[in-house]
Parts: structure tokens; C-alpha cells; sequence
């Protein structure tokens, strides 16, 4: 728990700060408007934007109906679950009228004045267009409604208190309009206004401080969320072969890139919806990314793949043993899937990063295809290798995939993945 | 290199390079038929035996990193005359058809019997989701796991 | 004991028909390639028996009473030993924990072709079957001289004895002592089992098999240990129809612990002391590059190959047609389908004094025995092929290939046993598949909504690619001089290759089937099992389905009005009931039922499917629940074994119609593993599957492993229809599919 939620004044003063708000936004409690009026072209491009922004991924439970919620998401505070976001009427947005819905969106307040909290990206909702914002209601408001009231969440005090979000929205949260730059192609534009709004990539690429906050002066500097780190987007990209937008388009739209690495983590389920969402928008992020990473040492020339096969054997002996039984059989060459066009690991992004987190995820916990039944796949180990296999593992990868210095306290970076993980 | 492996309770002293798959020890050095090659890659699951408790991919786990630690192959838990709950159970449901999943079917289950003696539906497929059957034997699979965690022989109604 | 030993001249006389068989061609593979492998020398007689008539070659009595009894057949997991145990003994009125059952091996049992086609339980059971009444039969005539009675005055005690109505016995091994079995058996020996009560058939007998498999017994070909055996791997590129260009095999040679490597034309082989010695190599020899040996594949058109020149047959005709005033088409496909066994091919060699001798889980010894003799370049009868078990077999996969590369690594090692064993991307890329098909249906209905004419056709690559000859065998192609590679053929009707099950089985005033055979495919094919039976039940069934509709009639009763067989109306019927079909729950948009049914090539088992799904409308996810199958496949020896069998289907077809798909680039096969050919797990599957046993006894024997492959898929895809009114008519039925056809 950091320092600041220790101040005792903060409680009573978010308190205060939430009725105000519920006072002055009683007025958005306008009923629904019924189904059919929305225009079919409104509701599929309400489908479209849903794909972009990835509303599946966080609203719907394992095993669970589209929409419907009930995924826990943790945070610093502990566990959230997931809203149901079908047009229920009595648990989902049925309580919702097309204004509320878009305040929900644009300023973080529920239907009947409370507050939101931050895990809802409305720091970055609040960049789309009404229209846009608009659409996705009309298409949320035709799914099937699904009575499933909450599941409560586990929050530790004082962010257990919904009003304390208003003390957070003060300090943190004041949202401008997207701009377009000048100058720059429309699919660059597109591809800006999209990953700033509805895409929302900094919640997990932007560094968060130590309230939960994206730190607006580091966008897409790389950031941790849910265990995993997602790398850095722009000039610090540590990938050691340049992304192109082609190479970008690839990794979005399959889950993986020949000359990169496979999605994985909480990226899984983004890939998921953006192998199916419009081709058009897929190629505007991946232009307007490309060019973020434009500057990164990879373009310049200033790093490129890696393979010191003795030097890492002679650093790292045990995890070079550990390598050649438990890798190898995939990641090496003459393997199959090697042969197959899957990625080597110089060529992949986690060996680069600053961090092992990725790294040790993967192998802790394995991944799955992104977008459907089948591609890359890797298995979990964490009931194969011990805490201590891991981090010889990583060492080794580290060492000999990467020009970078060997990772401190691999010990613990493992550890902590384990308790973040499943069974395996 | 001489590496000493605990399999079953049994201390056994082998020579193997230190990097071969704990697989191809049990099977040729130890004689032990349980654990089968299926991929090699950590996909289907007939490899699986229990390490320190918990079901592992004996293709993917170095032989010299399963010293010291626990090993339990399915010939640890019973013979054909004094089977084991788990596999009495396999045996009254006749949950096999070509049955060469089975021994890593009945490690991965046991496994979790172990950690939670009455997992839910939900839970034991989850569970077993690494392990592959081509033969199409899930559902008796699933009815010897409920069946040896002493739950209803039929699934849970949706 | 005066019972010739029946290896010899088992070898022999088998030898010699093989290779009749071999020369004959597809006129002798009547039958399917799939059934007996002789020409009949006693027609008259039932089963196998018409091929193997001598009663010593199926059961041979000791002198201590032990009781062995031969099957040409082999174990592939579905259940054969136990099924042909509990007939035997229950024909012999022995206990079935007594008996010995010897298997398929060129050295011992009779040659009953390939275990194949649901003919098992039809060939060898019913051979068995008969074969174990005339043994009794002469043992009771013994009997009857040695207590001097007439035949009626005694009874078998159900232990291997006889019992006088006066109290004394006699046990068959001594009467067996004085008794020549090696007569041909007698066409109508009394049944026992269709006079007594039965002890043994008809009950859940425990499989013989299982308790090994759930113990680490030694069960599979893979287990096989022999003394001083070599571990060997061999070496090609990535798929069917590619070769590796320059290996390093020289730094291989060199490594420690390999012991050689096994060369011939094309044909590598890397053999080793270790296993993983083996396994090291390998993977440092397919560092070298890989080149395409074959024409270039139709990359992205699953069934590109179909449009090629055909061999076109009308397989029914039945003219008229007059009064339908409603025309109903529609086109169904599938995609290449993978066997892919959980465990690769795998097979063990020895090389001794001139004689070569194959453990091997091939489904046809005495087929695979001629090829390798051919391939080999040895005499027939120096050849034995001993069936072990291995895993799981859906029809002809790598098993026989394996079998080829083991046996020419031997011969790199003479006198020391070689273990080889393919590894998981060598079964994904190198064993034949399943061919895709493509039907068109169209029929119309008549005014009262009954079918008028019913018009199908149906286009397929072969199913049967088995070796017949070394060129039929991977290997045969990579030595050198190389074999002629096996000119694909079709599966003559009755039974039928690619248009098995292509006739409807309905009630028809008019119809006609055309039959088009594509002997060139893109890609290697053979028999997968059901064979075209799964596109074309998969196909005909929808269809029914899709006319009911039109003809607004309920599905099940749309079928039944047009079904007179008693015994499918009775399948059809039983399933309905036990299903609740009348009372399902209605479709709502997301939860639908389905119903399907079938005759396995409309001479096998009756099997109907019906089954219940949900529909996620946002991602076209398919949850199946309930699964209720009905079967009749006669007289039902092991009701469990026959109820695993069709459930074993029923998954198995599911996990085909809901996301299996062999992938290619024009280069090669690209489903190399799990991920890139992944099948149906714990989530995927049903929630429940139950199956309701018809049992006739007395009546023939039905074969049942293929029988449920087409309904079931037929019935999910009719479920998902149901459900959400997605018609998903091209296999598989995927999410993307089922959510395009749904729309926002």
C-alpha cells in the first residue's frame, strides 16, 4: 500500500467529492431508448469499435457470456471485476441512457452518479468522438442481455471506497480532445486517434504511478500490467530488428511476427479482436505505431539480433543444461518449429527488455494462440521447473539472446510471477 | 554423468547426459512404460508424470534438474491387482480406448486430486486441458476423475 | 496332440495368395482393401472362415485343457481381443479368464487382410464364432464315443468339461488329445450362443487390455525392449512430397554414441545407442535446407485438388421423378483431415540370419509383410510382421512407413534389435490423410412435402493408399533404385471408397448418385476413418435436415417418413426418445438441438445422433451439451466396448467438424504439431454423451468403429442451424463461420 492512501484527511474528502457528483449528474437518468432505434449501419460500426477497444477482453468472464462481466482484473489495490455490459435492464446498461452511457465513457461516472474506477480506460474514452461513442452504445444495447448482478470486488481500503475516485480523478484524470498532426497521412490519424481513445494502449504501455495512473509525461514508455510488461512503443522500443508497419500489422493481426514474437499475456486477447476487426483500422495502428518506434535503436542500427551460443553456455552453465533439454526441442535450430517460421529468440522482444517479467511469465505460465485454436503455443512450466530452474533459464536466455547487462534479481522477478499465475 | 533420481520412493543412480529429458530415462534407463513420447514440445500432455506433487512435462524437464525433487510415474501408484483409487476408477469406467494418453491422463488428474480432493467440473476441465485423447475417451476420463473425488459419475447439469 | 503347428504352413499358404491378392489388383479388393485379404477357397462358409477354413488355424486345444484361439486381426484400441475372447469362450462354454488369443502375425495366425472397415467383429468374429461351435461340436462327438452316449445325454459344464445326465465328466483336454482340428470347419455347427443362455457374450466384460495401459504395463510396440536394441530416427523433410538437401551426416557419424547411420538412395536413418542420442542428431541434421520433390500444392483451396480429371461412375439410378414442385440444392465440403495419433509411428526391427522380423502396429501384417519383402528385396516367408499394439488408430497412418524405416535400418545392424519411432512433426507430415470431398445434393419435394427426386454427387480423392507393394511405402520412394509409387485406386460399391454412404439410404421414388473418382491429389491420401462416409452422411444428413425444413415437417419425422429399413426406424426412434426430442427445449436464438442418422455404408451399424448446443452470437463459439446416440450394430458382444466405441466416434468426429484442418503452403504441409493442428480438449468436448444399445441377438455381427462419424457431425451442424440459423455447409464449423453467417 503506498503512503498517500495512509492521509487520513483523503476518505472523508473524496466522500464529499463523490456526493457533489452524484448530486450534480442525478439529471443523465433517462431511460433507454428501445433496440430498434438504432440504425443497422450505426450497430455494426458500434462492432467495429468494440474490436478496437477489445470490450470483450475485460468484460466477459471465463467461460461467461460476451459482455456479461465478472472478470477479476488486478490492480495495486486489489481484484476487480469486470461490469456487465449487456443491455440488462436490472444488473447491465439497461439502466443506461445513450447521455449517461457516453459520461460513463467520456468522465468515469456510473449511471446513477458514482464513480467509476480508473481499471474502466475512460482516461482514454474521454478522447473519442460522441458518434463513435454513440455507436458503440447502439451496439452494446442489441446484445443480449444477461441479468448477472456483480461480482463484488476485493479491494483493499481506502480505494474500497468508490468516493475516494473522485480525489484520484482530481489529482489525475484531466482528459483533452484528440488532435490530429498535421501534415501526417489520415491513416497515421486514424491510427493516433485510436490508440490514444478507444484502443486505449496505454493502460497497459504507459508507465502507471504509484496510484494506478498513467504517468501522461511517459506515453507508451512501457508499463506492467497484470503481471506482464508491455515494452515500450515509441524510441525506447527494445526490439532488436525494426518495426515496420508491415511487421506491425502482422503481430496485430495473426498474434505473431516472423521477425518478432508471439503476443502473449493480457496482449492475447487484444490480438483476438483485432484479427477481426476492420482491416483499414488495423493498418492505421500499425502506421502510426511503426513511426513511434521509428527512432528505437533497432532502426538505427544501434542493436540487432544476438546469439552468443559459448559465451552464454560459459556464463550460464546450468541454465544452458537446463536450455538444451527443456528449449531447444522448439527453439533451436533444426526444431520444427524453427523450420516452421515461428520467431527465434534474438529475434524476440522479451530477452531485450529492461525487466525479466516477460521472460519468466512465459515460460512460467506458457502461451496460448491469440486468435483461435490454432498458432503459437508455448507450454507452461511452472510445474515442470523450479523457482530456481526459471531464473537459470532466463539467465541464460538473457545471456545469450541479448548485447544487454544480465537481469538483477531474477530470484524474486520469479517468485512474484508464480503468485500472479495459475497452477500450471 | 551419474545423476540420482527419486522415482516412486526408489533411489536410482543413472548414467545420462545431464540435459536428456527426464522421459527418455524413466523409459529406457528405468524400464518405466507410464510416461510416453507423444510430441516431445510440452503439447499433448502423454509425457506428464508428478514432480514434487505437481503434474510436469517429463519431455521438457532435464534430467539433472529432477534431481532431488520427487518423482511418481503412474506404475508408482498401483499395479493391476492393487490399483490405486484413482486408477479403480479408470478401470470400473473403462476409460481407455487405445489408452496411450492414459498414464499422463491419470498423473495430471491424480495431481489435482491431490491439491483438491473434490475440484468442480469447471476446475477438472480446466485442468486437464493440457492432456490430449485422439480416441474421443474425454467423457469417461471425466467420469473416473468424479468418480475417484467421490462426485456424481454424470457431469454437473449446465 | 495331433494339431499341425499352424505357423508353417500358415506362412506358406499365405505367402503365396498375398501376392495373388497383390497382382489381382482392386478386383480381389472387393470388399473395401478393407476386409479379408485371400480369395475365398469356402465361399459357403461365414466370416473369415471362407478364407481360412481349418479349424487348428483359429483355436487350438491343448492336452492340459488350454485353450488358444487365432485372429488375423489386430488390437487397435477399439475393444477386438476382449469382443473375440467373450465369443470364443462363450462358443466353447469356457471361462474367458482361461483363454489365449493369439493376434495378427505372419508367423502364427490365419491372414485376414487389414484390421479395417468395420469388419472385425463381421470377419474374425464370425469366423471365431463358428469355428469355436464345430470345435465343440467335434469335442462333444468325442465325448459322446468316450462316455458312450448318445450326443443329447451330456451338457458343457461352462468350465472346458462335459457332464453326463448320469454325472459323469470328461475335460476337453483329454478328449483335444486324441482330436485332429485341422479339418475345415462345417458351415452350420450349432450355435450355442443362440440356444443357451449365454454367459459370457452380451455383457460388459472388462477390457483384457486395460488394466496394463492405466499401470505402465508393458501394452505398446513402443514398450518394446528387446535385448540389446538401438534407438533410430529418420531423417527427410518437413512433409510428404520434400527432401532435405545435404545433410551433414558426417558430423552425425562422428558424434559419440551413434552407432550408424543407415543410408540408401534417399533413405536416412540415424540409430544410436541412446534415444536421446538419436533425437540430438536428427535435430542437427534438419538444420540443412529442404526443397519440394513433388508439383507445387494448391495453396488456400482445401479443395483445389477435386477439380481435376475424374473417374466417373453412376452408383444409383432410379428414373421418374415426376411431381416435385420444389427444388432444393445445396454443396457440403471437408477439408484434409489428419489421423494424427496421440503417439507417432513407432516399430522395432531385427535383422538375424537372414530372416527379418517387424513388431509393428500396421493394421495389415500379411499386406505389410509383401511390401517390405519387396521393398527389402527378400522372399516373403523371410519376412515376419508381429502386430503390438500402438497408439491410437484411425485407419492407415504412418504405421506400415514406420515399419519400412525400421526394417532398412536393421539391415544396417544385423543382429541387433532397432527401435524407431517418428517423431511428432514426422506423423504430421508425413502420414496419408483424409482426403476433402465435395457433395451436391438436390432433390425436390413433392406437394404433400415428401422427397420426389433425390440427386447427389459426390467428388473424392482415394481412401485407399495402403501398401500393397514397397512402392505404397514412404521409404519405397527414397531408395534407390526407387519403387514405383501405388496408382491410387477406388473402393468398389457395395462398400465404397469416396462414395461410401453417397446413396441415400431413404425411401426414394427417383434418384440418382454419381460417383467422381480424382486419382490425382495434391497431397498423400488414404483411409481415414469412415472414409467418405463422413462427407457424405455429413452431406445427406443436412440435407434432410434443410428439406424438412423447406417441407416444414420436423426433422425426425421428415426422416422417418421416409425410412422403411424396421431396424433404422427402430435406431432413429430409440434415440429420438431417449433424447426428448419431442420435448426439446425450443431454439431461442443461441440453443438448438440437432438430429442425424445413419447405416454405416448401408450395411453396418444403424446409428442415430441427436445432441444439443449453444451458440455464443458473439464469437460463433459452439458449446455441445447433451449427446444421446442410439446404435444397433447386431448382436452386441460387449455392450460397454460397443458403447466406447460410439462415443470414442462421436468425440472424435466433433473435435473434426468443429476445428480440424490440415494446413499447406504450396511448399508443404504446414500442420506440423499440436498448434498448428490442434483437436478438440477437456473444454471442447460435450458436456455429457450417452449411448443407447439396440441389441439382436443371434443376428450378424455389425461393425461399429465407424458408425457414428457422420451423424454426429451431421447432427451438429444441424443443431448449430437449429440454434441460430447458421447453415454451416463446408467443414469445419468454426466460430468465424458460424459468426460471419450470424452477422452483428
Amino acid at each position: 500500500m503506498s503512503p498517500a492512501w495512509n492521509t487520513p484527511v483523503l476518505p472523508a474528502a473524496a466522500a464529499a467529492l463523490a456526493l457533489a457528483l452524484a448530486a450534480c449528474a442525478g439529471g443523465a437518468r433517462l431511460p433507454p431508448p428501445p433496440p430498434q432505434t438504432f440504425s443497422a449501419a450505426e450497430i455494426e460500426k458500434g462492432a467495429e469499435l468494440a474490436k478496437l477497444a477489445d470490450c470483450q477482453g475485460c468484460h466477459t468472464a471465463d467461460g461467461g457470456q460476451a459482455f456479461a462481466g465478472g472478470r477479476p482484473l488486478n490492480s495495486p489495490f486489489g481484484t476487480i471485476y469486470t461490469r456487465n455490459i449487456t443491455p440488462d435492464p436490472r444488473t447491465g446498461l439497461g439502466r443506461y441512457s445513450r447521455e449517461a452511457f457516453i459520461r460513463a465513457l467520456r468522465r468515469g461516472v456510473r449511471f446513477d452518479g458514482a464513480e467509476l474506477y480508473p481499471a474502466m480506460p475512460y482516461d482514454h474514452f474521454a478522447y473519442a468522438d460522441d458518434e463513435d461513442l454513440g455507436a458503440l452504445y447502439a451496439y452494446l444495447m442489441t446484445r443480449r442481455p444477461k441479468d448477472q448482478p456483480p461480482t463484488p470486488n476485493k479491494l483493499i481500503p481506502p480505494a474500497n471506497i468508490r468516493g475516494a475516485v473522485a480525489i484520484w480523478k482530481a489529482l489525475f484524470f484531466h482528459p483533452g480532445r484528440f488532435q490530429p498532426t498535421p501534415g501526417r497521412s489520415a491513416a497515421f490519424n486514424r491510427g493516433a486517434y485510436l490508440v490514444q481513445s478507444l484502443g486505449h494502449c496505454g493502460a497497459c504501455h504507459t508507465p502507471h504511478n504509484f496510484l494506478d495512473a498513467e504517468e501522461t509525461s511517459k506515453p507508451l514508455q512501457g508499463g506492467v500490467q497484470e503481471g506482464w510488461y508491455a515494452p515500450p512503443l515509441n524510441a525506447l522500443s527494445p526490439a532488436s530488428v525494426p518495426w515496420t508497419p508491415e511487421h506491425v500489422y502482422s503481430f496485430l493481426r495473426t498474434g505473431f511476427d516472423r521477425d518478432h514474437s508471439a503476443a502473449a499475456g493480457p496482449m492475447g486477447s487484444v490480438v483476438r479482436e483485432l484479427a477481426r476487426a476492420p482491416e483499414a483500422d488495423v493498418r492505421a495502428l500499425s502506421v502510426y505505431l511503426a513511426t513511434l518506434m521509428q527512432p528505437s535503436p533497432a532502426a538505427k542500427g544501434a542493436a540487432r539480433p544476438a546469439d552468443h551460443v559459448a559465451q552464454a553456455a560459459a556464463a550460464q552453465p546450468a541454465g544452458a543444461r537446463l536450455y538444451a533439454g527443456a528449449c531447444a526441442a522448439c527453439h533451436d535450430a533444426g526444431a520444427a518449429m524453427m523450420r516452421e517460421g515461428r520467431p527465434p529468440l534474438q529475434f524476440a522482444t522479451p530477452p531485450q527488455e529492461d525487466r525479466p517479467t516477460d521472460v519468466v511469465q512465459v515460460i512460467l505460465h506458457g502461451l496460448q494462440p491469440a486468435t483461435g485454436p490454432r498458432g503459437p503455443y508455448m507450454p507452461a512450466f511452472a510445474g515442470t521447473l523450479s523457482d530456481a530452474q526459471v531464473a537459470d533459464v532466463a539467465a541464460y536466455v538473457r545471456a545469450r539472446y541479448s548485447d544487454r547487462p544480465p537481469w538483477k534479481d531474477l530470484a524474486s522477478a520469479v517468485a512474484k510471477a508464480r503468485r500472479q499465475g495459475g497452477e500450471g | 554423468m551419474s545423476l540420482v533420481l527419486t522415482v516412486n520412493g526408489r533411489q536410482h543412480t543413472v548414467d545420462a547426459s545431464p540435459e536428456t529429458p527426464l522421459l527418455y530415462v524413466l523409459r529406457n534407463d528405468l524400464q518405466l512404460n507410464g510416461a510416453k513420447f507423444g510430441c516431445g514440445l510440452g503439447q499433448c500432455g502423454a509425457c506428464t508424470v508428478q514432480v514434487d506433487g505437481k503434474a510436469a512435462y517429463s519431455c521438457l524437464l532435464p534430467v539433472a534438474a529432477a534431481q532431488g525433487r520427487a518423482i511418481r510415474t503412474v506404475e508408482g501408484l498401483g499395479a493391476p491387482e492393487a490399483p490405486s483409487p484413482l486408477q479403480k476408477a479408470f478401470m470400473d469406467e473403462q476409460a481407455a480406448q487405445c489408452g496411450y494418453c492414459i498414464g499422463g491422463m491419470i498423473m495430471r488428474a491424480q495431481a489435482l486430486l491431490d491439491a483438491n480432493p473434490r475440484p468442480s467440473e469447471a476446475h477438472i476441465r480446466a485442468h486437464m486441458q493440457p492432456n490430449l485423447c485422439r480416441c474421443g475417451t474425454h467423457m469417461r476420463i471425466l467420469r473416473a476423475i468424479r468418480r475417484a473425488a467421490g462426485l456424481p459419475v454424470e457431469a454437473a447439469s449446465a | 496332440m495331433s494339431v499341425e503347428a499352424p505357423s508353417r504352413r500358415q506362412a506358406l499358404a499365405g505367402g503365396g495368395l498375398v501376392v495373388a491378392f497383390c497382382l489381382a489388383g482392386p478386383a480381389f479388393a472387393q470388399g473395401g482393401g478393407e476386409g479379408g485379404g485371400q480369395k475365398p477357397v469356402a465361399p459357403g462358409l461365414p466370416g473369415s472362415l471362407k478364407t481360412t477354413p481349418w479349424l487348428d488355424a483359429w483355436i487350438r486345444v491343448d492336452a492340459d485343457g488350454r485353450i488358444t484361439v487365432f485372429t488375423g486381426k489386430a488390437e487397435l484400441g477399439q475393444g477386438i481381443k476382449t469382443a473375440l475372447i467373450q465369443i470364443a469362450a462363450e462358443e466353447l462354454d469356457v471361462p474367458p479368464q482361461g483363454l489365449r488369443l493369439v493376434t495378427a502375425d505372419t508367423g502364427r495366425t490365419p491372414n485376414e487382410g487389414v484390421t479395417a472397415g468395420s469388419h472385425s467383429m463381421q470377419d474374425s468374429g464370425t469366423a471365431i464364432l463358428n469355428a469355436a461351435a464345430n470345435v465343440r461340436m467335434l469335442l462333444a462327438q468325442a465325448a459322446a464315443a468316450r462316455l458312450g452316449s448318445g450326443p443329447d445325454a451330456f451338457d458343457t459344464t461352462g468350465d472346458g468339461a462335459f457332464r453326463s445326465h448320469d454325472g459323469r465328466t470328461v475335460r476337453y483336454g483329454e478328449l483335444a488329445a486324441g482330436l485332429s482340428l485341422h479339418v475345415a470347419a462345417q458351415p452350420n455347427a450349432p450355435l450355442r450362443s443362440r440356444a443357451a443362455p449365454r454367459r459370457t457374450m452380451g455383457r460388459d466384460f472388462p477390457r483384457v487390455d486395460i488394466p496394463a495401459k492405466l499401470t505402465g504395463g508393458e501394452a505398446y510396440v513402443q514398450d518394446l525392449r528387446l535385448p540389446g536394441m538401438l534407438h533410430a530416427r529418420v531423417v527427410r523433410g518437413p512433409s510428404f512430397g520434400t527432401e532435405l538437401t545435404a545433410p551433414d551426416f558426417a558430423a552425425v557419424q562422428a558424434t559419440p554414441g551413434v552407432v550408424a547411420v543407415a543410408r540408401n538412395g534417399r533413405f536416412a536413418a540415424v540409430i544410436a545407442e541412446r534415444e536421446w542420442t538419436a533425437v540430438q542428431a536428427l535435430q542437427r541434421l534438419q538444420q540443412a535446407p529442404w526443397r519440394r520433390t513433388a508439383p507445387p500444392l494448391p495453396e488456400g483451396r482445401p479443395q483445389a485438388g477435386l477439380g481435376g480429371a475424374s473417374q466417373d461412375q453412376v452408383i444409383f439410378d432410379k428414373p421418374g421423378g415426376a411431381g416435385g414442385v420444389r427444388t432444393v440444392k445445396a454443396r457440403y465440403s471437408r477439408p484434409w483431415l489428419m489421423h494424427a495419433a496421440v503417439g507417432p509411428s513407432c516399430a522395432v526391427a531385427l535383422f538375424q540370419a537372414g530372416q527379418m522380423t517387424v513388431w509393428t502396429h500396421t493394421q495389415g501384417v500379411y499386406p505389410l509383410r509383401g511390401a517390405l519383402a519387396q521393398l527389402l528385396r527378400m522372399a516373403p516367408e523371410k519376412v515376419r510382421c508381429i502386430h503390438v499394439e500402438g497408439s491410437g488408430c484411425y485407419g492407415h497412418n504412418g504405421a506400415d512407413d514406420v515399419a519400412a524405416d525400421a526394417a532398412l535400418a536393421a539391415l544396417a545392424v544385423p543382429g541387433r534389435p532397432v527401435r524407431m519411432q517418428w517423431m511428432r512433426e514426422q506423423e504430421m507430415g508425413w502420414e496419408p490423410l483424409g482426403c476433402a470431398q465435395v457433395g451436391e445434393a438436390q432433390a425436390s419435394l413433392d406437394a404433400s412435402g415428401r422427397i420426389a427426386e433425390f440427386r447427389y454427387e459426390v467428388w473424392s480423392h482415394s481412401h485407399n493408399g495402403r501398401p500393397t507393394t514397397a512402392g505404397g511405402l514412404v521409404a519405397g520412394a527414397e531408395v534407390e533404385p526407387a519403387f514405383p509409387p501405388q496408382t491410387p485406386r477406388p473402393i468398389p460399391m457395395p462398400e465404397g471408397g469416396g462414395d461410401r454412404n453417397a446413396i441415400p439410404i431413404y425411401a426414394v421414388p427417383a434418384g440418382r448418385v454419381v460417383s467422381h473418382f480424382v486419382r490425382d491429389a495434391p497431397l498423400r491420401a488414404s483411409a481415414l476413418r469412415s472414409l467418405g462416409a463422413h462427407l457424405n452422411s455429413f452431406a445427406i444428413e443436412c440435407f434432410m435436415d434443410e428439406l424438412a425444413r423447406v417441407a416444414k415437417a420436423d426433422p425426425v419425422a421428415f426422416r422417418l417418413a421416409h425410412l422403411e429399413d424396421p431396424r433404422a426406424r427402430d435406431v432413429v426412434s430409440r434415440c429420438a426418445e431417449a433424447f426428448g426430442w419431442a420435448g426439446r427445449r425450443p431454439s431461442d436464438g443461441r440453443r438448438g438441438s440437432g438430429f442425424a442418422f445413419a447405416r454405416y455404408k448401408n450395411l453396418a451399424s444403424y446409428c442415430a445422433v441427436a445432441l444439443e448446443v449453444e451458440v455464443e452470437h458473439e464469437t460463433g463459439a459452439v458449446q455441445v451439451g447433451r449427446v444421446v446416440a442410439a446404435v444397433d450394430a447386431g448382436d452386441v458382444v460387449n455392450p460397454n466396448g460397443l458403447q466406447n466405441q460410439i462415443e470414442g466416434g462421436i468425440v472424435q468426429a466433433l473435435s473434426w467438424s468443429t476445428v480440424e484442418e490440415v494446413g499447406f503452403d504450396q511448399a508443404h504441409r504446414t500442420s506440423f504439431d499440436w498448434s498448428a493442428y490442434p483437436i478438440a480438449r477437456f473444454k471442447d468436448v460435450p458436456r455429457s454423451v450417452t449411448v443407447q444399445v439396440v441389441d439382436r441377438p443371434g443376428a450378424p455381427f455389425l461393425g461399429a468403429g465407424e458408425a457414428s462419424q457422420g451423424p454426429a457431425s451431421a447432427a451438429l451442424a444441424n443443431a448449430v442451424a437449429d440454434a441460430c440459423g447458421a447453415r454451416i455447409r463446408d467443414l469445419p464449423i468454426s466460430p468465424d463461420k458460424v459468426k460471419a453467417a450470424i452477422g452483428v
